[in-house]
């Protein structure tokens, strides 16, 4: 079958920044070029996000959104990737950083819901602070409590916290998700395709979790689903071939794109 | 006509089985009371007696053994399993895959050469550290096998949390891998309760009570192979009844096993 975009048109830099520069910026990046082996899964990313709010990255399969996430809080380097470029959080260079006391500020949820088989709801939720050393019982309660409040969870299983992680549903699993990445108190919240493998009532909630969860972190989530990247996001940045093609305010993005990609790939014509 | 083939190879499999316990059971059972387990053997030319030495040495020799070798083992099966991709861990598992294949009897020289030659007698610590030798291929190749079956997610979700990595795998990655280990564990132990070659000169055999690592000790398989060879009738009739009682222990640290790693987590 011929691809619908047959030429990659040389584009012009787009101007990642302006759409961002009215607010406090949290994490910038700049040139970001993305390896994996001799392959180059990004090339020359530049963008910002802002601080305290949805940012959605929707774009093809293979498009390298979820690499540049994952370059984010340096995930990409489990896998084996190498970066080049910068990507700064608050103005400091996260190559700078202990990837671990990293991956502490920028907490990460999954496209499958991961909760450690071995673990209580309670402890799967505690593991972060307790594997980091955090041993007083009354502080782990207490955020293992705040963590589900603010995952929209307790209410679900405040009754049953020594059950297994695994026991409930996807749902709640995913959910569960989120309450172990919040616990360690992180300020910014990376999501790849947090709602792909879920039914459209758990995706509901996790999309309304995601709308109340802004106020207080920066979130990033990947998406295959364009009416929630619409639905949720602040701004949405389209990635195809390792590229960042366009970024802009979400409505703008969804009623009038400015690159004709963009435009293809919303209205559904390929991708 | 295929499944037919299949259950008639099974039962083949397990027929061997069958035939040594029911075989050993009649053979032995007449010889099982509550002193064969209580009392010493008996000199020569009494009847009676029991083996409660061998029991007890057989115990102390499995525990040396679970010792040396499980902490090797398992560290070495962390370490092929997290870090293994390079020439030297490639060499270091076909190296425990060829450890796994010689026979035991070469580990008992290997034993009587590194404990019992420089010590100038025999011991149980010697017949121990070749058990622990016995040990180490065994578990090794499965605690890597069941940490390379953890997916990946968990180990990601663990390093996205801030957890440094050393922790995520022992800490996340251990515990969910451990009932596959466990049973590597129990394999290698149920291997080892069963060894004689490797005893007959490093641990010797002891007629009398010993639990002192530093000196001879006595082993069910070693009373075994003594008493079996014995021209005694009561003799072999006790080397049945001890046969009999080494293959009970087995089957039991198989059903402990079982419960023990049942866990509390394992519905799904």
């Amino acid at each position: 079958m011929k691809p619908l975009i047959t030429q990659h048109v040389k584009h012009e830099p787009i101007n990642s920044f302006s759409a961002v520069d009215k607010l406090d910026v949290k994490i910038t990046a700049q040139n970001v070029n993305a390896y994996f082996g001799k392959t180059r899964a990004l090339k020359d990313v530049s963008l910002a996000f802002p601080s305290r709010r949805v940012v959605a990255i929707i774009g093809p399969s293979g498009c390298g959104k979820s690499t540049f996430l994952r370059c984010v809080n340096r995930m990409h380097e489990v896998a084996g990737g190498t970066m080049t470029g910068d990507i700064m959080l608050d103005g400091e260079n996260i190559q700078a950083y202990d990837p671990v006391l990293l991956r502490r500020r920028v907490g990460m949820v999954f496209q499958k819901p991961n909760p450690f088989p071995t673990m209580s709801i309670f402890d799967n939720v505690a593991a972060g602070l307790r594997l980091n050393g955090m041993r007083d019982r009354r502080v782990l309660a207490e955020t293992v409590e705040r963590s589900l409040r603010r995952a929209a969870l307790w209410d679900e299983v405040k009754d049953s916290l020594q059950k297994s992680g695994t026991s409930i549903s996807g749902g709640q699993q995913q959910r569960l998700c989120i309450a172990r990445a919040l616990a360690v108190d992180p300020e910014v919240l990376l999501m790849d395709e947090p709602a792909s493998a879920l039914d459209p009532i758990s995706t509901a909630k996790i999309e309304e979790l995601i709308y109340q969860l802004k106020e207080n972190y920066t979130i990033v989530i990947v998406t295959h689903n364009m009416q929630q990247a619409a639905r949720v996001s602040d701004r949405t940045a389209f990635f195809y071939l390792g590229e960042l093609i366009e970024y802009d305010e979400t409505k703008k993005m969804f009623t009038t794109p400015e690159k004709k990609q963009t435009e293809e790939y919303i209205t559904g014509r390929f991708g | 006509m295929a499944t037919t083939f299949s259950l008639v190879c099974v039962l083949l499999a397990v027929a061997p089985l069958f035939l040594i316990f029911f075989y050993t059971l009649f053979q032995g059972i007449s010889a099982i009371n509550l002193d064969f387990f209580l009392q010493m053997p008996k000199p020569v030319g009494e009847t009676g007696g029991g083996m409660a030495n061998a029991l007890a040495g057989t115990g102390i020799l499995i525990g040396l053994g679970a010792l040396f070798g499980l902490p090797i083992g398992i560290m070495s099966g962390i370490y092929l399993a997290e870090y293994g991709n390079n020439p030297f861990a490639s060499t270091v598992r076909f190296l425990s895959d060829v450890l796994s294949g010689v026979p035991s009897i070469v580990v008992g020289v290997v034993a009587y050469i590194i404990v019992v030659l420089p010590m100038k007698h025999f011991s149980a610590l010697a017949g121990g550290v070749a058990l622990g030798i016995l040990m180490i291929p065994t578990v090794t190749r499965t605690t890597e096998e069941m940490i390379r079956l953890v997916p990946h997610y968990y180990r990601e979700a663990g390093l996205a949390l801030g957890i440094p990595q050393w922790k995520t795998t022992l800490r996340i990655i251990l515990p969910t891998a451990l009932k596959g280990i466990t049973t590597g564990i129990l394999l290698a132990l149920a291997r080892a309760a069963g060894e004689t070659a490797p005893l007959l000169f490093t641990a010797l055999g002891n007629r009398f009570w010993s639990t002192s690592i530093g000196q001879p000790i006595a082993s069910l398989t070693v009373f075994i192979f003594d008493y079996a060879k014995a021209p005694f009738e009561d003799w072999n009739r006790q080397a049945w009844a001890a046969a009999l009682v080494l293959i009970a222990l087995i089957f039991l640290l198989n059903l402990i096993f079982r419960v023990v790693t049942r866990g509390r987590y394992t519905e799904r």
